[in-house]
């Protein structure tokens, strides 16, 4: 165990569009989504229909194998349409606001138990914001988990700056921990001179480094390896605000911060709005512009029309990367392209900051240099080997160099280094999902 | 309706969807592709495997000039023909580019053939091979006989594994191999490293014996006193002025050539080293034990010993891929390069010999290295 991580492997991705610490906006749409897919695994079984008026906290839809995991609209309003995909698989609930807000109360008071605390999540809508590791799913009531992780502070690139969006919420953050800590022992990493370097009831540690060092799976690899058979759960300290928010306050209030980033914002900064909030009430979004939810490595590509995510607290916009560069790989100097590979000259210019857009740079081969993915992966795996278990589907190979471990976002570095172009975010996650089926 | 959109020419269903990997590969190699990540990461990395490649092939450039102008001195001072310095350097690239121009022909013609066969794009590895094959070869060898190697190599060594990056052992190397083994007497001897086919003055003139420092040393003349092989000084073997395959003479433009691939981090610089270290040990060994009164450090000037290290063991795909894994795997290299030179009365070259094995044994090695870490993993998780 440990309380003082300075890790030293990773990178940090110097992309354009950083989001000044000001709010730009605050954004009330017409229209706010519930979308099932935000959560990983969800079955979803509708609890509204059309028309239904619903308050700030009323549940939307449940978990079909376990009714008791609710999830709950952010709003008060009325049921506007139930929108399906393919199959008739439910992909949102979009709900009319009201014009007056109001919250369904769900009793401002601190849980005494580990019962106490998971009814509270479960009715709030927020069981949803617990994941549970190994896997990266959902995390199920029946289970009680090792510990609690929370990581404070984000290394993604362009990501929100916690000490902003959620310093004046300390309360609410520590209502929240003094939650979850009936259910298990609670776990907060810290940056170095962080506000939240005072919240108490969690065993804090101080972490520093590149990113991947503010995600929560690196720090957990650290702090208390995950073993075969044991399970930690992780929330986001978004949602751990929210959690305390009720405790503290008995509404369910999911308003955030999010910050507006990258080089194809038109502007950036911080907007005040809830998930489920259509991206172009956030931000006005050009042609051939990607919208990212999320930061640029693991986020998800949202597209102009969709709606803000659950776990979003960033909106990362990238110019589609059509361009046609003659010879590009063959130039001595190419100044608009990042490389951290030394074979480019980026580190001539390390304060540099890149227009980058979604260009692959390349084309798909085989795995060739394969040290640029230790390089950035600070967990003591191999990654390359986790890879091609992965990719061979070898079961035992992959719990013995530490699938329990890793989320795709968590080797997201690999994918931007890799000079053969391989999916590596998606082979992990072929990987787990082939766990998840077998282990089940 | 898209289906009914006719396919491109070279799409699939077009007339000539045969060809698309050939044309993907010219229209890549001249404008980076246009494709847009669609999952994972959505911003990449500057860096592809052309880059890297090129990286190589540029490392190789002070090498393979030096062993030009080298070939056109070794033909002049050997037979008295008093060239300067220009009509050396001339005379070398004119006997070097048939050698170029036949292993990339044969050796792109086999990747491209396969790259389409298998419905992929074609892989830059073959700008490596294709370079480095006309260095390690003497320069008089036929041509018909480097293009049966290369094609051999390519075909059994390469694309019969899945291509670039599924190769277990180097394929230029093996192209060596192949002619070492098949024709052994353009391949060894005293009297095939110094060029003279072209040479007009020289028709119907006998070889005259020009044995590598390796082979001379390995006759046992060495003069201690002057350190001297032969009628080569030490620093005739540092600067390159002796016989010897193109690239593999000049230790100078090896390290520059080391110098940026050590940079650009796009070989291992813990091979290069351990390689040497084995190298030393064992030259040094050799000496105490009296297998040879050379200096352990000469085994490092000599033959291909540097060129191997630097640019053939290093190879990313066969070398091994742990990190302690390439300091056992270059030490060894290294040690078993020099151990074949010194205790093996016949042949005086064990570079060549040494990575391929080492390339046989990488994945054991790394095998091990990582059960060890593997287990010593899972008994920090059961401790914690």
């Amino acid at each position: 165990m440990s309380n003082n991580l300075d890790l030293k492997k990773g990178l940090n991705v110097p992309i354009q569009g950083a989001a000044a610490p000001e709010v730009i906006k605050s954004v009330s749409p017409d229209i706010t989504a519930v979308k099932p897919t935000d959560f990983a695994g969800l079955v979803p079984r509708l609890l509204v229909k059309e028309g239904d008026a619903v308050k700030a906290g009323s549940p939307v839809m449940a978990d079909k194998q376990r009714p008791e995991i609710l999830f709950t609209s952010p709003v008060s309003g009325k049921v506007e349409s139930i929108v399906r995909g393919a199959k008739r698989k439910l992909l949102a609930v979009l709900i009319k606001a009201d014009a007056q807000q109001e919250y369904l109360d769900l009793g401002a008071k601190a849980p005494a138990s580990a019962d106490e605390a998971k009814k509270l999540l479960l009715n709030a809508g927020l069981w949803g914001a617990l994941i549970q590791r190994p896997y990266g799913t959902m995390a199920k009531p029946e289970d009680t988990p090792k510990a609690i992780f929370v990581s404070s502070f984000s290394t993604a690139p362009l990501a929100a700056n916690t000490a902003f969006t959620l310093g004046g919420a300390l309360q609410d953050i520590q209502a929240g921990i003094d939650a979850l800590a009936q259910i298990a022992p609670v776990h907060v990493s810290v940056s170095k001179d962080s506000p939240f370097g005072q919240l108490k009831g969690a065993t804090l540690h101080t972490v520093s480094g590149p990113h991947p060092a503010g995600n929560v799976g690196v720090q957990i690899s650290h702090i208390a390896p995950i073993q075969k058979g044991e399970l930690v759960w992780t929330v986001s300290l978004l949602h751990l605000a929210a959690i305390g928010h009720v405790v503290n306050t008995g509404k369910l209030d999911l308003t955030r911060k999010v910050a507006v980033t990258g080089p194809g914002a038109t502007r950036t900064g911080y907007v005040v709005c809830l998930p489920g909030t259509p991206v172009k009430e956030i931000t006005p979004v050009q042609a051939d512009i990607r919208v990212v939810g999320g930061d640029v490595l693991s986020g998800e590509n949202l597209g102009a029309e969709g709606y803000l995510g659950f776990f979003h607290s960033q909106l990362s916009l990238l110019p589609e990367g059509y361009d046609r560069e003659w010879f590009g790989w063959a130039k001595p100097f190419r100044p608009k392209v990042h490389s951290s590979s030394w074979c480019y000259f980026s580190w001539l210019t390390p304060k540099k900051e890149y227009n980058m857009d979604t260009n692959l740079h390349g084309g798909p081969r085989a795995f060739v240099q394969t040290k640029c993915f230790e390089d950035v992966t600070p967990m003591d795996i191999f990654p390359i080997y986790l890879i091609k278990a992965c990719l061979a589907g070898d079961i035992e190979k992959m719990e013995k160099f530490g699938i329990y471990e890793v989320l795709p976002e968590d080797l997201a570095l690999c994918d931007y280094v890799d000079p053969s172009k391989n999916e590596i975010q998606a082979i992990i996650q072929k990987g787990i999902d082939l766990m998840i089926k077998e282990m089940a | 309706m898209a289906d009914e959109k006719k396919p491109g020419l070279f799409e699939k269903g077009g007339k000539l969807y045969w060809l698309h990997s050939s044309i993907d590969a010219f229209d890549t190699f001249l404008r980076v592709p246009g494709t847009v990540t669609f999952k994972g990461a959505h911003v990449r990395d500057g860096i592809d495997l052309k880059r890297v490649m090129i990286m190589v092939v540029i490392a190789l450039v002070p090498a393979a000039l030096f062993g030009m102008y080298n070939v056109g001195l070794q033909t002049s001072t050997l037979y008295g023909l008093d060239w300067g310095f220009w009509n050396m350097f001339w005379y070398g690239l004119l006997r070097m580019l048939p050698l170029f121009v036949v292993s990339y022909a044969v050796g792109l013609a086999i990747e491209f053939a396969s790259a389409q066969i298998r419905e992929e794009e074609v892989n830059e590895g073959y700008l490596v091979t294709g370079f480095l094959i006309p260095l390690i070869v003497p320069v008089d060898v036929p041509l018909w006989m480097l293009a049966l190697a290369t094609a051999f190599s390519v075909i059994f060594v390469k694309e019969v594994f899945g291509g670039t990056g599924m190769n277990i052992w180097n394929p230029a190397l093996v192209a060596r191999a192949f002619l070492f083994f098949s024709y052994p007497s353009s391949m060894s001897g005293s009297s095939v490293w110094v060029s003279k086919t072209w040479v007009p003055q020289l028709k119907g003139v006998d070889a005259i014996s020009s044995a590598t420092p390796l082979a001379i040393a390995h006759d046992g003349a060495f003069d201690a006193a002057t350190g001297a092989v032969g009628q080569y000084s030490f620093l005739d073997m540092v600067y390159g002025f002796i016989p010897g395959s193109t690239g593999e003479t000049s230790v100078i433009a090896i390290l520059l050539g080391a110098a940026l691939l050590i940079w650009t981090g796009v070989a291992s610089w813990k091979i290069m080293v351990s390689s040497i270290a084995g190298g030393l040990l064992v030259g040094w060994l050799g000496q105490i034990a009296g297998a040879t009164t050379l200096p352990c450090y000469y085994q490092l000037v000599m033959g291909g010993f540097l060129f191997g290290s630097v640019f053939m063991a290093t190879d990313p795909v066969t070398a091994a891929q742990t990190e302690t894994g390439k300091w056992i795997y270059g030490f060894l290299v290294g040690a078993l390069a020099v151990v074949v030179r010194l205790w093996n009365p016949g042949y005086m070259e064990g570079m060549m010999l040494a990575i391929l094995l080492m390339n046989t044994f990488a994945p054991l090695i790394d095998h091990c290295v990582v059960s060890v870490a593997t287990s010593r993993r899972a008994k920090k998780t059961q401790t914690a």
